[in-house]
């Protein structure tokens, strides 16, 4: 037998390619000098009437091809954009034109699209656009949206865009009757997903043929292609989406379509050239998404072991300007909140507020890192009041092994129950409390005392809903070469697909993994497919690949056992080599296989001379069998019913400066539950990243507006993403692999978990180093200084 | 994210690079392009044309004599960070320039152009300042020293005219009897600092004769403090203590996004004390050998 790469470190296929700069993303596309380029006019101001847009200036400038404002538009262009996820609750959903219409509601909202030769004149010409406004009052930060003082949309009645609340059993009155009950007020700002490459988008419309097609740097092919065609008239069949190489993702690129996702197509197609957006970074800050800014009340009733009785929680979203994504973000805070714990009695209601900022979608952890932030302060601040340890009031609260499938009551972000189907909580404890020394931690925190030094200790538990529906699909082709070629629709954002799917294919198939290629995200190759987002690329296309190439075997065993004269069931594939097992003599590759699966009438090539009529098949039948097409292909779809649940720990321990209040990371520990791994490697690469971003948003980044909603700190001088040097160079991970069993595979997504419990285990630390509540994160050196003082003077 | 048109010239020759100057009354002297490239792209500056003075010829040098270390204007930050002649001679260079940027940038910026840049967040005009250093500068009208104290006239805004390129900054030699130190807190390794405090103490005997800070990050200005009297010739806890409440007192830090007045106040004291201890064991030490 050969041996599985389902379970081992595989090297990435990808390296090489990105390592030597050969990676091809959506700016190296078209670079051929007669390519447009186009750049935006952008609202200088967060809330204002349009008066006047005046182009005029703009048009008599050398190397300007168009210009595009609101009044340009026509038809379905001139409509606003899709709201991607309708809700009952979402009572007043809001989204923006393609270019602004006749009011601008945040900094960097786009007015006029202009191309030209090359983005240095496209620059130039933008500022030759005059336009006059009238001012309007900006509404910025949650407090100022709740008070109501002002509106961002006249039509939209407290800036509430929607109001949800979910109930399991009777909270208030649990909490009323419990033992002990205590408050919290719990905020967290916002941040953003920052990939690398911004966004980006080339098109080119060829007017021979009536086709359109599109590159683009997005998180999911199917959707711009679906968008594109709706907007601008056109037939399905006549748009190709194609995602080359992505430079990171982390959401905010499964939001589409953005307007120059629409606009450059526009352009293609109106100029006969091949046209070009490439966003900067100031752009980036200014007109894509932020996330996680949100403010929760929590009321939490608990017994004498910190058992919890009731919970009630209430938050507010900051939405910003528009929800095209629906609310999606805030249904997994507050359906995911309740992490590994069994609250007994529940109740959430949110509310989503407009504010006059960037608009507010998912981001890696999409709702999940303040969900988390919330129960585990509230966990925390149960232990505290208890004087009980931390480790053992998360204890009493676990769903236990033997309860599941173990069902919250509640509906999570899919429409569908949130029913968890595996997990074992109690184990990860003891294995995180072993790799962080948790039992030992209090000996070397007196012992550091001693010398003047602070350190703390935390602990965050999660519990993640991944691999979402509705479906993923796989097409897996081997050719008469023997290479298979194997598609998927969603995209990749450099996970390392190309490997782990590759793994599958080998695993099931038995061809060599140097013989697979993986494409994905090009609708020409797999035009029914979802995204990638909600940690779900393993499971859904991992499961359809899986399948799908079950099937392609399928077809492989049934004409190479008619070739070799064998039973199915005596062949085995190993090495790409159909073969009689006990009788190696006795073979046939794969190559052949797919020569013999396709007759020919005509020969080309040594090979398929074999296939041609003279050569093979039973005169007495037809030449491709009933309930058999030609070729050798397999394809499949996965659509499970829920989605499957991952679970994890981090602890970390953080030393306080005791004068300049810097926090320093001393270590940091990963007990992490995917169900079954695909590639150690790969799954730890993204734990290793998750955990970088999580520490960029707890400890250094936020999005500094201004009360007039100016963004302050719009560029990587001022928002500060970790550097290497603020990561700790090592993170301790340990693996638990509980199954799940709603996938052949018994796998769980892994991509967003690292980034989950950052603001929470950070939260937890600093509060132990410092003796008093952390209830506002992001932190900062300065900040923690700030409440050292306050804390003086209310003892003072 | 792309530059207004401008124009641009690389002259080999310095004449000929003072009349460009001389020529066109906007332009701009381009060296490392660090700090200059990217005001450009964001459109903050937007000058008529760039004279690049890479091209020309005998600037990259750095002279170091028992008197002090001059810097050519095409040595890079890495350059004289590597120089160990000027270590032996003015250690504080190296110290400071440890915390400027990254290494990348460091292979590009140029130390005079980061002086003459006048950033109050730049680490060298501080060091230049605290030495009591001064800058050759040269126009068609003929060349200039400037020295350090009248070099600073705002944030961003140094006394060079726009016709002038400066040619080299010049360090004092380390003083007999004088020890340095530089340390500074910033969000992240290599960014700019929330405070950072260059210090020298000079010893005779064992008395503190001379005791000076420079301040990076804290007011609009490179600032030094002469914390002498603060000292009263010793250095112990007292005196720090006492001299870190001067400097608080003296500069009140300005607040912005990633620091309240407050904690830079907090960051001068700790600072203050922190570098004066340690240019005082550099002192002792030196003194020692
Ligand atoms: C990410 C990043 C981080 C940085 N961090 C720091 C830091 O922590 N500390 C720090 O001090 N600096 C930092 N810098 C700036 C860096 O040190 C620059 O190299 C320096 O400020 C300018 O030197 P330059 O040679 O690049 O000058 P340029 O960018 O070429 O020019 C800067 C200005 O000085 C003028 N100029 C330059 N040379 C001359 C000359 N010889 N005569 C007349 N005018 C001249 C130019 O006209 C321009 O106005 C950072 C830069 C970056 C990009």
């Amino acid at each position: 037998m050969t041996t599985k790469l389902m379970g081992t470190a595989v090297q990435r296929v990808e390296d090489q390619r990105f390592l030597r700069g050969e990676g091809r993303y959506v700016d190296d596309i078209a670079v051929d000098g007669r390519t447009l380029h186009a750049a935006v006019l952008r609202s200088p101001h967060a809330h204002a009437r349009i008066i006047d847009i005046d182009v005029d200036e703009v048009l008599d400038l050398d190397g300007v091809h168009a210009v595009w404002t609101y009044d340009d538009l026509t038809g379905p262009m001139a409509e606003p954009l899709p709201l991607l996820i309708p809700h009952p609750a979402l009572t007043h959903g809001r989204t923006q034109y393609a270019l602004a219409r006749d009011e601008v509601n945040y900094v960097g909202e786009a007015i006029a699209f202009v191309v030209a030769d090359d983005r240095y004149v496209a620059e130039d010409a933008v500022g030759l656009i005059k336009v006059s406004y009238e001012f309007l009052k900006p509404v910025v930060g949650i407090d100022n949206a709740r008070a109501a003082q002002h509106l961002v949309h006249e039509d939209v009645p407290g800036n509430i865009g929607a109001r949800l609340e979910q109930n399991v059993g009777d909270a208030p009155t649990a909490i009323a009757a419990a033992p002990h009950r205590l408050e919290l007020d719990l905020t967290v700002e916002r941040s953003a997903c920052m990939p690398m490459e911004g966004r980006g988008t080339v098109a080119r419309w060829d007017a021979d043929i009536n086709r359109l097609q599109v590159w683009t740097s997005t998180q999911t092919s199917t959707g711009v292609r679906a968008a594109v065609a709706v907007k601008l008239g056109l037939d399905l069949g006549q748009v190709d989406v194609i995602t080359p190489d992505v430079g990171g993702g982390f959401g905010v690129k499964i939001v589409h379509p953005w307007p120059e996702e629409l606009l450059v197509p526009l352009a293609a197609r109106a100029l006969g050239r091949t046209v070009k957006f490439t966003e900067d970074r100031r752009e980036h800050f200014i007109s894509s998404a932020h996330e996680r800014g949100q403010v929760h009340h929590v009321e939490v009733g608990f017994d004498d072991d910190g058992r919890l009785c009731g919970l009630d929680v209430e938050f507010w979203h900051d939405h910003g300007a528009y929800s095209p994504y629906g609310l999606i973000v805030p249904i997994i805070t507050s359906t995911q909140l309740l992490g590994p714990y069994k609250p007994n009695n529940y109740r959430v209601v949110f509310e989503s507020l407009y504010t006059n900022t960037v608009m507010v979608t998912p981001y890696r952890g999409a709702g999940r890192p303040q969900g988390c932030y919330t129960m585990e302060r509230t966990m925390d601040a149960i232990a505290a009041y208890l004087g009980k340890d931390r480790a053992e009031v998360r204890a009493v609260n676990f769903i236990q092994p033997d309860e599941f499938p173990f069902d919250q009551g509640l509906i999570f972000q899919d429409g569908r129950e949130l029913e968890y189907d595996s997990g074992d909580y109690p184990a990860s404890l003891e294995k995180i409390k072993a790799l962080v020394g948790w039992d030992e931690f209090p000996a070397y925190q007196a012992e550091m005392a001693a010398v003047g030094r602070k350190v703390g200790i935390g602990l965050a538990c999660y519990v993640e809903g991944t691999g979402v529906g509705p479906y993923e699909g796989a097409h897996v082709h081997i050719e008469t070469s023997g290479k298979v070629k194997v598609a998927t629709g969603l995209t990749t954002q450099g996970q390392g697909h190309a490997t782990v799917f590759a793994q599958l294919v080998a695993d099931e198939l038995g061809c060599r993994f140097e013989d697979i290629e993986v494409v994905t995200g090009d609708t020409r190759r797999m035009p029914y497919a979802v995204g990638t987002f909600a940690s779900r690329a393993a499971v859904m296309s991992g499961s359809a690949i899986h399948l799908a190439a079950k099937r392609a075997k399928e077809k492989v065993l049934r004409i190479a056992a008619d070739a070799l004269e064998a039973d199915e069931s005596d062949l085995e594939i190993i090495a790409g080599v159909v073969s009689v097992k006990g009788s190696p003599g006795s073979s046939i590759d794969l190559g052949t296989v797919a020569v013999l699966s396709n007759p020919l009438r005509y020969a080309f090539d040594e090979a398929s001379q074999a296939a041609t009529q003279f050569s093979v098949g039973d005169p007495g039948k037809a030449p491709v069998p009933e309930d058999e097409e030609p070729g050798l292909e397999g394809k499949d779809f996965y659509s499970p019913e829920r989605a499957t649940f991952a679970s994890g720990m981090h602890a970390v321990i953080v030393e306080t400066d005791p004068l300049t209040a810097e926090i320093t990371i001393l270590k940091y520990a990963v007990v992490h539950d995917c169900g079954h791994l695909i590639n150690p490697m790969i799954v730890e690469g993204q734990i290793h990243g998750g955990v970088a971003q999580g520490i960029g948003g707890a400890l250094y980044e936020r999005m500094a507006y201004d009360e007039s909603g100016q963004l302050l700190n719009a560029s990587f001088m001022d928002f500060l993403m970790p550097y290497v040097t603020e990561v700790p160079d090592g993170i301790d991970i340990d693996h638990l692999e509980t199954p799940s069993p709603l996938n052949p595979l018994g796998i769980k997504g892994a991509g967003e978990a690292g980034v989950i419990p950052s603001a929470a285990v950070f939260a937890s630390a600093i509060e132990d180093a410092e003796g008093f509540p952390i209830t506002a994160m992001p932190i900062s050196p300065s900040e923690l200084f700030a409440l050292r003082q306050q804390r003086a003077e209310e003892k003072s | 994210m792309k530059p207004a048109p401008f124009a641009y010239r690389r002259p080999d020759t310095l004449q000929q690079a003072l009349a460009d100057l001389a020529g066109e009354p906007d332009a701009k002297v381009l060296a490392g392009g660090q700090s200059l490239v990217p005001l450009l792209s964001m459109r903050l500056a937007a000058p008529a044309l760039l004279v690049d003075i890479n091209g020309l010829p005998g600037l990259a040098e750095i002279v170091v004599t028992d008197a002090g270390v001059r810097v050519g204007a095409l040595a890079r930050h890495a350059d004289v960070l590597s120089s160990s002649e000027a270590r032996r001679v003015q250690p504080l260079l190296a110290m400071a320039l440890q915390h400027v940027a990254h290494a990348t940038i460091r292979n590009r910026g140029t130390t005079v152009g980061s002086i003459v840049h006048a950033d109050a967040a730049a680490e060298m005009p501080v060091v230049l300042t605290l030495l009591g250093g001064s800058v050759d500068v040269e126009s068609t009208a003929g060349p200039r020293t400037i020295p350090a104290e009248e070099l600073f006239l705002g944030p961003l805004e140094s006394s060079l005219r726009p016709d002038e390129i400066a040619l080299s900054a010049y360090f004092p030699a380390l003083p007999e009897g004088a020890g340095v130190a530089f340390d500074e807190i910033a969000r992240r390794h290599g960014d700019y600092a929330l405070c950072g405090v260059a210090a020298l103490v000079r010893l005779e005997g064992d008395r503190v004769v001379e005791a000076r800070a420079g301040y990076v990050s804290v007011n609009e200005l490179p600032t030094v403090l002469d914390l002498t009297a603060d000292l009263a010739g010793v250095v112990d806890e007292a005196s720090l203590a006492a001299s870190a409440e001067t400097a608080v007192a003296q500069l009140e830090p300005d607040g912005d996004i990633h620091a309240t007045p407050e904690y830079r106040a907090q960051l001068v004291r700790v600072l203050t004390s922190r570098v004066l201890r340690a240019a005082y064991e550099d002192a002792c030490e030196r003194n020692a050998r």
